[in-house]
């Protein structure tokens, strides 16, 4: 068989395309590590600030728990505490460049440097809130020791589950991307764009277990979510930890948030063809 | 001079009607979660730790009508103190022939967060509609002692934090922190786990501005906790006052 010369010719540029996407992913991780880590009060407060919300919730259903007898619905006081203090990584992951962070984008011009870059400015966002994930992971650690102290889970996960979990808090954090991308292109058309972040943040704030484990919520809440990508960024991940997930489960939900990665990615990419035709700066 | 404060703040703020509208969103969609989550609890128990659903949505008012308050008065102004003693700007409050204490807590008004004062008191004359014994004169007059003493505690509260300032300049996290504890008060205190619960009474009185309201209007108050709270209120407000000029003590401007 003969080859072109075009064809021979584009086999090495497509490796050295993907080399430097993986050195620009490094690097810009590596800066984020370093630039958050000098922020590591400011990044701690702010985990602490984070910390209430779960923590009254696991006190309401330990209360309830115990008044009948140490479960409601078949989930036990260890269970909500496994499952709220493990809820304070995952909620840390759902945190991505957000919608209303390209109003400030566009409004101060830092659009106008990132599109003079050769990539897309959301492989820069993946990167660098990838890179600070992993600062956060590390500030976190000690918290969840000492919430465990507090509230004694019961946490027994077979090796398959943790492993499950360590991808799953990953595909949680690019879904929630590529949805908070997508919805920030609004922002292009509209600067009242807030209105419409603050009710797709409700929504997914109901619908995604972060209120409560999904189980609690009524039958069609949670055949609602299901066909939704809120609760694959947060109650699968969560669950795949914590809870008693079959193998065939685990696979199906990974295969799930693969899915809604995809979606999200389609509809950015879109989004994002017409937003920037749209684009004209001003002033400078 | 409070009143005075208070027109231009209002007047500046009417300016600006679109946030009206940003306000009464965002208190619908906190108040939708809010309802949600009672909803959930009580499908699943008739009672948590002795509060009754109608009786957990007068907590829930009540909390957001207190939240209202402390987003219209008392945080702008503890925010914009912040600021002026990082960025040396707290002179022009501290040349006014005019008490600094009462001058700082005054200049800011974020009149559309009352919106949160309306639905607060729409939650909880709901809750009051559906409890079926009466509330009395004096458990409304208790209420209203009790509202007011945990208003003034919230308020030396921030004023601590705030005066902090004059030591530590990034107290900007205060306002995150405070907003996520803040939620505590949507339960009633009794339901914490004790640590948790004396923090959220004495450390950050939410308990005295939220639970022991509601207690009153729920016929639970017992007079000695009613008494505490004013008691309390008085003791912190003179510590808080001393704490105030001690903390002015340090503050030497910037550039000016």
């Amino acid at each position: 068989m003969t080859t072109t010369p075009a064809a021979a010719a584009g086999v090495p540029q497509e490796a050295g395309r993907v080399r430097s996407m993986v050195d620009l992913y490094l690097t810009t991780m590596r800066t984020a590590v370093q630039e958050q880590f000098q922020y590591r009060t400011a990044n701690y407060f702010y985990m602490l600030g984070m910390v209430a919300e779960p923590v009254i919730y696991l006190v309401v259903w330990t209360t309830i728990a115990e008044e009948q007898g140490g479960s409601v619905q078949g989930l036990t006081v260890g269970y909500f505490a496994a499952y709220y203090i493990v809820w304070t990584l995952v909620r840390n992951m759902n945190i991505v460049f957000g919608a209303p962070f390209w109003e400030w984008r566009i409004r101060e011009g830092d659009l106008n440097r990132d599109l003079l870059r050769p990539v897309l400015p959301l492989h820069y966002d993946i990167a660098y809130f990838a890179g600070w994930k992993v600062v956060v992971i590390v500030l976190w650690i000690p918290l969840a020791v000492g919430l465990s102290l507090v509230f004694e889970p019961t946490l027994d996960p077979r090796l398959l589950e943790i492993a499950v979990f360590a991808v799953a808090i990953w595909g949680a954090y690019l879904i929630r991307t590529m949805f908070q991308e997508s919805l920030g292109m609004l922002c292009f058309w509209t600067t009242r764009g807030a209105a419409i972040f603050d009710l797709y943040m409700t929504l997914e704030l109901l619908l995604s277990g972060r209120l409560v484990p999904m189980p609690l919520m009524p039958d069609w809440v949670q055949t609602l979510s299901w066909f939704l990508p809120f609760q694959w960024a947060f109650f699968f991940p969560i669950e795949s930890l914590v809870g008693d997930l079959s193998n065939a489960e685990l696979v199906r939900g990974l295969g799930m948030q693969l899915l809604w990665i995809l979606i999200g990615l389609a509809i950015f990419r879109v989004a994002w063809r017409h937003a920037i035709k749209r684009y004209s700066a001003v002033g400078g | 001079m409070g009143l005075l404060f208070f027109k231009v703040g209002v007047l500046n703020e009417l300016q600006y009607r679109v946030n009206f509208l940003v306000s009464l969103m965002q208190s619908a969609l906190a108040l939708t979660t809010g309802i949600v989550v009672i909803a959930l609890v009580y499908s699943h128990t008739n009672e948590l730790n002795g509060w009754s659903q109608p009786e957990l949505l007068c907590v829930l008012g009540i909390q957001i009508l207190m939240g209202g308050l402390i987003k219209t008065y008392i945080q702008p102004n503890m925010t914009r103190l912040i600021e002026d003693v990082r960025d040396g700007k707290l002179d022009f409050a501290l040349t006014k022939p005019e008490d600094a204490q009462l001058l700082v807590s005054v200049r800011e008004v974020r009149i559309w967060q009352v919106v949160d004062v309306v639905s607060g008191l729409g939650v909880l004359g709901f809750g009051l509609s559906r409890i079926t014994a009466d509330v009395g004169a004096l458990d409304a007059l208790a209420f209203a002692i009790a509202l007011t003493f945990g208003a003034v505690l919230i308020y030396c509260f921030w004023l601590v934090v705030a005066t902090g300032a004059f030591w530590v300049v990034n107290m900007w996290h205060a306002v995150e922190l405070f907003d996520g504890i803040y939620m505590t008060g949507r339960f009633p205190v009794g339901i914490y786990p004790g640590w948790l619960r004396y923090s959220v009474t004495f450390l950050v009185p939410i308990a005295f501005a939220v639970t022991v309201p509601a207690e009153a209007l729920t016929s639970r108050l017992e007079w000695q906790t009613l008494g505490l709270a004013v008691a309390f209120a008085i003791v912190l407000f003179a510590a808080t006052r001393w704490f105030w000029r001690f903390g002015l003590r340090r503050y030497s401007g910037a550039s000016a």
